[in-house]
C-alpha cells in the first residue's frame, strides 16, 4: 500500500533544486511518502553550506537563467531549500545521500546540511522506491 | 470552537507562491477540529487549481472562493 514519491536528485542548480522542492510538497499534499536521494552534484547542493549560498542556474539557458533568478527574487519566492523544509515539517520526506558520491568526496557527516537524514547505497534506495509509486531523475 | 463565519481560521497566504497558499491550507486543516471552517486567502493564480483539487482529493467541502481585488478567498470545511 505504498504511496510514494521517489527522486533521484542528480543536478545541483537552482532551476532543478526548486521542482524537487515543488514536487516534495505536492507529494506531502496527497499525503504520499517522498524519499529523495541526492547523489553527484545533488549532493553537492547539500553540502554544509551550499543550500544557502548555492546560486547556480543551468548554463544551457544564460538568456533566461540570470532572469528567472532575478524575478523570484524581486518576488520574494522563497528558497528551494525553505520550500523543502517545510515539506519535511508537514509529512514523511527523507532525504538520502548517495554513499557513492559520499565516500568518493571523503565526506564527513558534518559535511552534510542537518536536512539529510542519512547516507545510503544506490540497492537500499532502489529498494524503497520499487515499492510503489512514481519514481523521477532530476 | 464553534464553525461560525466570525470565528474562521484566517490564512493569509497573499504574496506567496505555489504550493505555499496549499501548504498553508493543510497545516491549517491539521490545527482545524472537524466541522471547523477555514478561509485561505492567495494571490497566486496556481491556487486556484491547486486548492480546489486538494480538497477534493483530501475529502473535504469547498464552500466558496470569493473574488478580492488582487486575490482570492477559499473557504473550507473539515470533513474528516
Amino acid at each position: 500500500m505504498q504511496d510514494r514519491l521517489s527522486l533521484v536528485v542528480f543536478s545541483g542548480t537552482v532551476d532543478k533544486l526548486y521542482p524537487v522542492a515543488i514536487m516534495a510538497s505536492g507529494g506531502v499534499a496527497l499525503g504520499k511518502q517522498v524519499e529523495i536521494f541526492v547523489t553527484f552534484y545533488g549532493l553537492e547542493a547539500f553540502r554544509t553550506g551550499n543550500p544557502q549560498k548555492n546560486m547556480k542556474m543551468d548554463v544551457n539557458y544564460p538568456e533566461v537563467g540570470p532572469m528567472m533568478m532575478k524575478v523570484m527574487m524581486a518576488k520574494k519566492m522563497p528558497s528551494w531549500y525553505d520550500m523543502l523544509r517545510q515539506a519535511k515539517e508537514m509529512g514523511d520526506v527523507k532525504i538520502h545521500a548517495c554513499a557513492t558520491t559520499y565516500d568518493l568526496m571523503d565526506m564527513k557527516k558534518t559535511d552534510l546540511d542537518p536536512i539529510v537524514d542519512d547516507v545510503i547505497g544506490v540497492t537500499e534506495f532502489l529498494s524503497k522506491a520499487s515499492e510503489g509509486g512514481i519514481t523521477l531523475f532530476l | 470552537m464553534a464553525a461560525s463565519a466570525s470565528q474562521r481560521m484566517i490564512l493569509d497566504a497573499r504574496g506567496s507562491f505555489c504550493p505555499g497558499p496549499l501548504m498553508e491550507l493543510i497545516r491549517g486543516i491539521k490545527q482545524a477540529k472537524v466541522g471547523e471552517e477555514l478561509e485561505v486567502w492567495s494571490s497566486d493564480q496556481g491556487s486556484r487549481k491547486d486548492i480546489p483539487f486538494w480538497i477534493q482529493k483530501a475529502g473535504h467541502q469547498l464552500l466558496g472562493v470569493v473574488e478580492e481585488p488582487g486575490y482570492a478567498r477559499f473557504i473550507v470545511k473539515k470533513l474528516k
